[in-house]
């Protein structure tokens, strides 16, 4: 139980300051990295929690693809800094209104789970990690059992959010000579290349 | 309070244990490794330092650690120091959930290998801050191309993984090993399960093959090397590095392909199975066995290892748009056919039973 203890009390401090050096870090990709952390950290409170399928999840979705993505964006970027920083003291009260609203919203979910008001009547996915059923089988059977229609819908509207995407970036270009895989691949010395033999001092007419 | 105590020192010699083995085959693996190049082009290889120069990469060790670690002046010296470290780190630690003999796997959890596959796809962080670190256009240019390379194979390594994980009914690297025993013919690459699921062999043996191609892509190797492409970008990501850093770089890349190879040996050849029926491993002592296992566990990931070792010396290098393309374009929605198939051909052949 102590290591438990210890181990929680580094990765969720490890979160918090990771979380914090996001939003105080001068250099963007440094921020991106602070980023990194408190989301392995957060998984790391995931296994913690006995749910290691989230946590696997959380590092393989949005530490090993998102925000690689989000480090490719941020080292290409030419950020303005200066510029950045300009708009800091007008949008402050904006962003505390939100901070604050955000931080009440958090209370009061935590003590609904904690005093167990609101939760009371919805005990399932606590209840499936203690009858022996490991928690990746639980998440499938509530995804892909009983609320399976939902989760299809979910899907639909990734797939027209994923078309419309492309439709807004697709541009056809006219007179692109695109490469034809097949043909490049079947080429063979007879079709590629001739043999000749010239006569000494006339060279080949082509 | 003493039971915890036992258990952390009993976990922290374990580890030990492993890491040291595992470091000892790395060192033996490189010089494989330039035995067999040297040997595919009629060459001697190392074998100067110790007998038959299997002393050298322990010499190249003692050269690399001596010498001068120079940051260059523009670099992010953090994150440039932290790189190296990252890579190796994870290298080094996915091996904790790998299944190298019955009952030796320091840790074995549920979602083993999950586990392996997020372990595998962080691997880019160190290549990536390496590169950006080192505050050059070549070692940038290589971070931004092993970046596209891993991410985009990692989609059809997940789906092959997601191929074993239906056969298998498991996450857990235990359990996917030990539902191929009993013989070849239930190995994975085989369909996994002999008669009933024979026909499968027509989508689990090109699974296997895929695997190992994006595992190639995955550790940087040749043929897809181009992070490090000497005729374009000097060393890649690389080119910045020296000494002791290097060496860590070069030391997680290494780990990673002995990584994939006993993975590819755990995922379809059946791990530390024998290829034959094992039931005189009953009689056997407990430790026994477990020998046994390992023996045949580190066979098979030589034997792939070897493979990707030819590979590497036979394969002339990919051209970045093809790779790209065989990726997406052919291992991609082949694998997601695959993963149809197989879920498929369960079911189907479950309803009856």
């Amino acid at each position: 139980m102590a290591l438990q203890a210890i181990a929680f009390y580094v990765m969720a401090a490890a979160t918090v300051i990771a979380g914090f050096c996001v939003v105080s870090a001068r250099n963007p990709v440094h921020s991106v990295l602070w980023l990194i952390l408190s989301f392995f950290s957060a998984a790391g409170l995931f296994v913690l929690l006995g749910a290691e399928f989230l946590a696997m999840l959380l590092v393989v979705v949005y530490v090993g693809a998102v925000a690689v993505l989000f480090l490719f964006v941020v080292m290409m970027l030419d950020v303005d800094f200066a510029a950045l920083r300009q708009g800091f003291a007008r949008y402050m009260p904006l962003g505390l209104l939100v901070a604050m609203f955000l931080a009440a919203e958090m209370v009061m979910v935590s003590t609904a789970v904690a005093s167990r008001g609101a939760a009371k009547g919805n005990d399932a996915p606590m209840a499936a990690a203690h009858s022996g059923v490991t928690n990746a089988e639980a998440i499938g059977r509530v995804l892909y059992t009983d609320y399976v229609y939902f989760f299809q819908a979910a899907g639909l509207v990734l797939l027209v959010a994923m078309i419309g995407a492309i439709v807004l970036t697709l541009r056809h270009k006219p007179g692109v000579r695109r490469q034809i895989i097949m043909n490049q691949v079947l080429r063979t010395p007879k079709s590629g290349m001739t043999l000749v033999n010239p006569k000494v001092g006339e060279g080949i007419d082509a | 309070m003493p039971e915890a105590v036992i258990w952390t020192l009993l976990t922290v010699a374990h580890i030990l244990a492993i890491t040291v083995v595992l470091l000892l085959t790395i060192a033996f693996i490189i010089y494989g490794d330039r035995k067999i190049f040297a040997g595919v082009q009629a060459r001697k290889g190392p074998n100067v330092v110790g007998p038959f120069g299997l002393l050298q990469s322990f010499a190249d060790l003692g050269k690399f650690l001596i010498k001068e670690l120079i940051i260059p002046a523009g670099a992010d010296k953090a994150v440039y120091l932290l790189a190296p470290i990252i890579s190796v780190t994870l290298a080094l630690g996915a091996w904790a959930v790998m299944p190298i003999a019955p009952g030796w796997s320091v840790s074995n959890i549920n979602v083993g290998i999950l586990y392996l596959f997020a372990v595998s796809s962080l691997g880019v962080y160190g290549i990536i801050m390496g590169g950006w670190a080192s505050n050059s256009k070549y070692p940038f240019l290589g971070a931004l191309r092993s970046a596209a390379q891993m991410v985009s194979y990692e989609v059809s390594i997940g789906f092959v993984i997601i191929t074993v994980i239906l056969l298998a009914g498991s996450m857990n690297l235990n359990v996917i090993t030990e539902k191929q025993a009993g013989g070849f013919w239930n190995w994975n690459m085989f369909g996994g399960g002999f008669p009933h699921n024979l026909p499968l062999i027509l989508i689990m043996f090109p699974m296997g093959v895929i695997f190992f191609i994006s595992g190639l892509a995955e550790t940087n190797r040749p043929p897809f090397d181009l992070p490090e492409a000497e005729s374009e970008l000097v060393a890649g990501y690389a080119v910045e590095y020296g000494s002791t850093p290097y060496m860590l770089f070069y030391l997680a890349e290494t780990a990673n392909i002995v990584l994939m190879s006993g993975l590819m040996a755990v995922l379809f050849l059946g791990g530390w199975h024998a290829p034959w029926p094992e039931g005189y491993l009953a009689s056997w002592p407990n430790w026994l066995a477990s020998l046994h296992g390992l023996v045949f566990y580190a066979l098979k990931t030589f034997a792939v290892f070897f493979m990707n070792a030819m590979v590497r010396s036979i394969v002339p290098r990919y051209r970045y748009d093809q790779l790209m393309r065989l990726g997406w374009k052919v291992f991609l929605p082949t694998s997601l056919v695959a993963v149809f198939v197989v879920s498929g051909w369960l079911i189907y052949t479950r309803v009856g039973a």
